[in-house]
C-alpha cells in the first residue's frame, strides 16, 4: 500500500447534495448495494455499508477525501484487512460510543472508525493500513448516520454507485462478505499476533466453511484482537 | 400438565398499585439503559446484567462498577478504572495464551462498564448442585469434570495468572461441544448427545426414549462442557513474581469452596488436584505448598 498522509477532517457542516451534484459524473451508473444496520444500545444510528470488488479509481477517490470533499464524509476501509463482521462492528461501536461521549481521538466517526481498527495510536499509520490505499481493489464504504443531518440509504446507494468504479457486492443479513477479502496473515502481522495458527499466506477470504481446527484459530485471534481493540488508549 | 385456568370475566379487584418508590438503584452509563439489560447479580463490586452487543442475537455480558458514594470521586474514579483495566488485561492476556475465559468486546473504563462474550452455561457451582440432587453418584462424568477444572486452573497458573477469587461460582461449564483436549481415556466417544439423540428419534431410526431418559442425558450432559474462567476481578498476572504461594492459596480457596457449598463433591477434590498436579511444570511445588497454606488455614481457624 502506498504511504499517504491522512485525510483532513471535515471541519464545516457538508453542503446538501444536490448543490454540489454539477461536479457528479453523469449518474447512468446503478447504485451500489447498502446493507443497513443498527447496533443494539444505538437505535437512532443507522450505519451504513457497500462493499465493492475490482475497484479501479482507488487513487481518485483518495484524492477527493484526501481534499476534505464534504460530499466524501465517508470511511472508506480495506477489505482486505477486515477479518470479520465483528471485527468491524466493534469499530463501529467504538467509533460511535466515542464521538457520541466526546472521548473521540479524531474529529468525525469515520475517521474515529479508521482510528480504533489500529492496534496504536498513531492516526496516520490507521489510515495506511486500514484506509483504502491508492492499489486497495476491495474496498468497504462505511456511512454513519443519525449525526445531525439525516442521510438516506438511497442517497448513499446512488452516490457511491456513481462515484466508485467497481462491482458492488450485495451484502447478507448476518455480513459475513466483510471478510470475503481478508488477508489473514496480513491481519496477523498488524496486530503483531505471531505466528502459527491459521496457515495460508496470501489466502484471501476467512473460510468459514473450513475445518474445525482452522475455525477455532481464527477465532481466537479474533478474540485477542476484540480485547485489544476495546483496551486501547487505557 | 396444570389444568387449564379459566380466564375471569371481569379482572380481580386489586388496590390500586402505589406510586412506584423504587428506583433503580445507579443511573446506568451510556449506552445501557434498563431497558435493554437484564440483571443476573448485583455483588458488593460489581453488578452483572446479561444484554446483547454488536448485533441483537450476539449475548453479552455487562459488568459495570457503580461509584462509591462513600469514596472521593477522584480516588473512586482511579480505582475503578485500574480494577476494570486489570480484569479486562488479565482476560485478553488469557486469551491470547489459549486459557478459556470470556472474550473482551468493549470497555468505558471511565465510566465504569465492561461487555464479555456470554457463556452459555452454568457455574460449576449450579452443575454441583444439580448433581447432588440426583444423588451425587461417582459417575464418570463428575470425575471427568473435576479433572478439567484441575487443569484449567493449571493452565491459568502455568501462564503466570493468579485468579484471586477461585470459587464454584466464578468457573463455568460451557455448554455443547467439549474443545478441551484433555486426557486419553476421558473423552466419552461413543456416547450420544442429547441433540444426536434426538434427531435420531426424530429420524425415526430408533424408537423415540421416553423424555425422562432425554431429560436425564441432559443433566448429564451439563457435567461434560469446557470449563471456562470467569470473574478476574481480583486476578494478578507476573511472569517473575509469581509465587507458588500465590497459586496455592487460589487452590486453597478453591477447596474451601467446594468443602462449604458441594461437601459430597469434597472427595472428589482430589481429582482436582491431581490433574493439576500433571497440567504444568511447577505444579508439583504449588501442590507441595497447598499443605503449608491448609496448616497455616487450620491453625488460624483454631485461634479465631
Ligand atoms: N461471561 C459470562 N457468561 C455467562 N454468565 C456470566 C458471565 N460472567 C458472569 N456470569 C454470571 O454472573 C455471575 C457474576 O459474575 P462475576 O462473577 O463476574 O461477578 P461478581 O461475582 O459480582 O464479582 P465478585 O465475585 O468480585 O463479587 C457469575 O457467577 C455467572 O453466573
Ligand atoms: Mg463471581
Amino acid at each position: 500500500m502506498a504511504p499517504s498522509s491522512p485525510p483532513q477532517d471535515t471541519t464545516s457542516t457538508p453542503p446538501r447534495p444536490q448543490e454540489t451534484a454539477t461536479s457528479q459524473p453523469p449518474s447512468q451508473s446503478p447504485p451500489a448495494h447498502i446493507h443497513t444496520l443498527t447496533l443494539p444500545h444505538y437505535p437512532t444510528h443507522p450505519i451504513h455499508l457497500a462493499l465493492f470488488r475490482s475497484v479501479t479509481n482507488a487513487p481518485t477517490l483518495r484524492s477527493q477525501l484526501l481534499s476534505s470533499n464534504p460530499l466524501f464524509d465517508y470511511a472508506f476501509l480495506d477489505a482486505t484487512v477486515l477479518l470479520s463482521p465483528t471485527h468491524l462492528l466493534l469499530a463501529a461501536q467504538l467509533a460511535l460510543h466515542a464521538h457520541l461521549t466526546g472521548k473521540g481521538k479524531t474529529r468525525t466517526p469515520h475517521s474515529e472508525l479508521v482510528f480504533r481498527l489500529h492496534p496504536n495510536n498513531n492516526i496516520g499509520e490507521a489510515y495506511r493500513k486500514f484506509g483504502m490505499g491508492d492499489e486497495s481493489r476491495e474496498v468497504l464504504v462505511v456511512k454513519f448516520g443519525g449525526l445531525g443531518e439525516a442521510v438516506a440509504a438511497e442517497w448513499v446507494g446512488k452516490h457511491l454507485g456513481e462515484v466508485v468504479e467497481g462491482e458492488s457486492v450485495r451484502m447478507g443479513e448476518d455480513m459475513e462478505e466483510v471478510a470475503m477479502f481478508a488477508d489473514v496473515a496480513k491481519v496477523r502481522k498488524i496486530y503483531k499476533l505471531g505466528e502459527g495458527g491459521a496457515k495460508g499466506k496470501g489466502k484471501k477470504g476467512t473460510d468459514v466453511n473450513g475445518d474445525g481446527k482452522a475455525r477455532d484459530e481464527l477465532k481466537g485471534m479474533e478474540s485477542v484482537i476484540l480485547g485489544m481493540m476495546a483496551l486501547k488508549g487505557s | 400438565m396444570a389444568p387449564e385456568t379459566i380466564e375471569p370475566t371481569a379482572p380481580p379487584l386489586r388496590a390500586p398499585s402505589p406510586t412506584p418508590t423504587y428506583r433503580p438503584l445507579h443511573a446506568l452509563p451510556p449506552p445501557f439503559t434498563s431497558s435493554n439489560l437484564e440483571v443476573l447479580t448485583q455483588g458488593a463490586e460489581a453488578l452483572v446484567y446479561r444484554s446483547v452487543f454488536l448485533t441483537p442475537h450476539t449475548p453479552c455480558v455487562v459488568k459495570y462498577r457503580p461509584p462509591k458514594p462513600y469514596r472521593h470521586p477522584v480516588l473512586d474514579r482511579r480505582l475503578t478504572k485500574a480494577r476494570l483495566l486489570a480484569e479486562a488485561r488479565v482476560l485478553v492476556r488469557c486469551k491470547r495464551d489459549g486459557v478459556d475465559v470470556p472474550r473482551v468486546l468493549g470497555a468505558d473504563w471511565e465510566a465504569g462498564w465492561l461487555v464479555l462474550e456470554w457463556v452459555e452455561g452454568r457455574t460449576v457451582r449450579g452443575v454441583l448442585d444439580g448433581w447432588a440432587e440426583r444423588g451425587a453418584s461417582v459417575e464418570e462424568g463428575v470425575v471427568g469434570l473435576m479433572g478439567r477444572v484441575g487443569r484449567a486452573v493449571g493452565r491459568l497458573h502455568g501462564i503466570g495468572v493468579v485468579h484471586g477469587d477461585l470459587t464454584t461460582s466464578n468457573l463455568m461449564v460451557r455448554q455443547g461441544e467439549r474443545k478441551e483436549e484433555g486426557v486419553q481415556g476421558e473423552q466419552s466417544k461413543g456416547r450420544m448427545t442429547t441433540s444426536e439423540m434426538r434427531m435420531l428419534a426424530e429420524d425415526g431410526e430408533t424408537p423415540s426414549f421416553p423424555s425422562v431418559e432425554a431429560k436425564r442425558q441432559e443433566q448429564r450432559d451439563e457435567l461434560e462442557g469446557d470449563i471456562v474462567l470467569i470473574d478476574f476481578g481480583l486476578a494478578s498476572h507476573s511472569t517473575q513474581n509469581l509465587q507458588d504461594e500465590d497459586r496455592a492459596v487460589d487452590l486453597y480457596v478453591l477447596e474451601r469452596a467446594f468443602a462449604a457449598t458441594h461437601p459430597k463433591a469434597e472427595p472428589l477434590f482430589q481429582k482436582v488436584l491431581s490433574a493439576y498436579g500433571e497440567s504444568f511444570k511447577g505444579a508439583r511445588a504449588v501442590l507441595k505448598k497447598l499443605e503449608d497454606v491448609r496448616l497455616r488455614g487450620r491453625k488460624r481457624s483454631m485461634l479465631g
